[in-house]
């Protein structure tokens, strides 16, 4: 494997991503993205000189809509998805600053 | 000998857009519904859900742009950039970093130093996160998603300012050209326009900038005037004692008047902003700037201008008129009708702004049509009513708008021009106020006020004074 992973970037990964790993699961992300880098690392292989950049997949672009409202109170239903709810809204751990 | 410094300053500004239905999905912006129940999938973050770009947020983007000098990126597209946040329930915002949609621009502001540019390096389209609230009785915290996915602009300025002063005149120019527009209202307290103060000092005659802190949470000139100077003293205080400013995030804290640093190294910030893959690029034809060109309404700086020719009002009325462009479309089209701009330049100085300032009103709310208030002059200045009564009916227009020459009618407020009546009322207040006619013949001046108020007391304000007036002196010679 040419991409070494190292110890402090998986941990750095791992609070960017709000995850906690055992050390387990840490040396199996270490070997995952190295082997994802050398990949993608195939890429280089290709002479891409005088291509343009791409910045997206599909040949569209402008899609629009008009300044139209159309939805409207769906509360009971987009609630259902909240893991707690109170007084009609989502309930979360305390996170407001102060 | 104390080392002088400068400081700089730079802002990104937030602009709440008036469109009415959310930047990516068709939920509406209306400020101060119940909570949640303008959400739909997409502005929840719900997994499968699809954004689509609202048209009129490109133009209100674009309508600023051009507004502000700045070159259109023809080509534009939208990134994610990358947080957790419960007000942020996709855990990204859409917002554009590579390819913001205006840049290169400026505008100018003029403080008691004179003129001076102030540059925009930027504007990009972004989304708005929702709104947390503590909750006291739980100790913990509740999101409110009605404002996820409300259309906003981030106006980014070149670090050209140099003191609160410059900062106040930059966010006046960039809201009243906003305002003029219509593409947000830009109110400070209300949060549909934001400030985030970058700001760093450097030793007076250096060029390399010094390490900037950005502050946040200012929602009033009181605020940014005060943060700033704290600010500037904080760090020339580090510089001093030899120590290094941090670049950091500080939060502004209104009642306490200070700010303090807001993120700690556990969550440092690294957004791995990348091309969101569900939104497609957005290209801007020459005929599209063109057609947003052509719909630009005049702005302030070029009305003044106008004014200054067209008009013969005094310039600080002019000033003050073209602040609103409700006030100056209601001045030019009353103006347009009844061709005396200084009497409409008048009303709207004096009674106008009394009202608007003694009921806490924005010149938006203002009822009365230009028409009526063109009809209000001509009716005052053919002598039909009095000046006072014309204060009383306009006080009443000014909310109601009505026809002002029906209401004086119905409500008997026309003045009186039958001269035979007049000369009896006026008989009988000398008659019973002989002291008073007396008064005046021994060559008191102020006795005759007297009489007039009485006169006009007698015909319930309903006489024309400059007429009792006269017929008075007559009748005292």
């Amino acid at each position: 494997m040419a991409n070494i992973i190292s110890d402090e970037t998986i941990e750095y990964v791992g609070i960017l991503a709000k995850l906690e790993l055992s050390e387990e699961e840490k040396q199996q992300a270490k070997k995952d993205m190295g082997s994802i880098l050398d990949y993608i690392d195939k890429l280089n292989e290709l002479d891409t000189a005088g291509a343009e950049p791409m910045s997206h997949v599909f040949p569209v672009n402008n899609v629009f809509r008009e300044d139209v409202v159309v939805n409207g109170d769906d509360r009971e239903n987009m609630l259902k998805n909240a893991p707690e709810q109170k007084d009609g809204a989502y309930k979360v751990p305390k996170t407001v600053e102060n | 000998m104390a080392k002088q410094y400068e400081t700089v300053i730079g802002l990104e500004v937030h602009v709440e857009l008036a469109a009415k239905t959310k930047i990516f999905c068709s939920c509406s912006t209306a400020f101060g519904g119940v909570p949640n129940t303008h959400t739909c999938p997409v502005c929840t973050g719900m997994p499968g859900s699809l954004p689509v770009l609202n048209k009129q947020v490109v133009e209100y983007a674009m309508a600023v742009g051009l507004a502000t000098n700045c070159s259109i990126h023809q080509y534009s597209k939208f990134d994610r950039k990358n947080y957790f946040y419960p007000d942020n329930p996709q855990n990204y915002q859409i917002s554009q970093l590579y390819l913001p949609i205006c840049y290169e621009g400026g505008v100018e502001i003029e403080t008691a130093a004179g003129k001076k540019t102030i540059g925009i390096h930027e504007i990009h389209m972004e989304e708005d996160a929702g709104k947390l609230i503590h909750d006291e009785w739980e100790d913990c915290t509740l999101v409110d998603y009605n404002r996820s996915g409300v259309p906003l602009i981030e106006i980014v300025s070149e670090p050209d300012m140099r003191s609160a002063e410059e900062v106040i005149a930059y966010l006046d120019k960039l809201g009243l050209i906003i305002r003029y527009l219509g593409a947000s209202d830009c109110k400070l307290q209300e949060g549909s326009m934001r400030a985030d103060v970058n700001l760093s000092v450097r030793e007076a005659g250096t060029e390399k900038l010094g390490t900037r802190t950005e502050m946040k949470n200012l929602n009033s000139f009181k605020a940014i005037t005060h943060a700033i100077e704290g600010e500037r003293i904080r760090q020339i205080e580090l510089l001093e004692e030899g120590k290094a400013v941090i670049q950091e995030t500080r939060r502004w804290d209104d009642n306490k008047e200070y700010s303090y640093a807001m993120r700690s190294k556990e969550d440092a910030q690294d957004y791995r902003y990348f091309p969101d893959p569900d939104l497609v690029p957005i290209i801007i034809s020459d005929e599209w700037i063109q057609q947003i060109r052509d719909r630009q309404p005049e702005l302030r700086t070029e009305k003044l201008v106008r004014y200054r020719k067209e008009f013969d009002i005094p310039e600080y009325d002019a000033q003050i008129i073209t602040e609103s462009k409700k006030l100056a479309d209601l001045f030019e089209e009353a103006t347009a009708i009844c061709k005396k701009p200084k009497k409409v330049s008048n009303w709207i100085m004096g009674e106008t702004l009394r009202l608007l300032k003694e009921r806490g009103m924005e010149p938006e709310e203002i009822k009365v049509s230009a028409g009526n208030l063109a009809k209000l002059i001509e009716l005052t200045e053919a002598g039909t009513i009095n000046g006072s009564v014309a204060k009383t009916v306009f006080e009443i227009m000014f909310q109601e708008n009505m026809d002002p020459e029906q209401y004086a009618e119905e409500k008997g407020l026309k003045t009186v021009h039958d001269e035979g009546a007049l000369r009896t009322t006026i008989e009988a207040v000398l008659a019973e106020n002989p002291q008073s006619a007396a008064d005046y013949k021994g060559g008191k001046e102020k006795a005759l006020g007297f009489l007039v108020g009485q006169t006009m007391k007698a015909m319930k304000g309903k006489a024309n004074p400059g007429a009792v007036n006269q017929m008075l002196k007559e009748l005292l010679q």
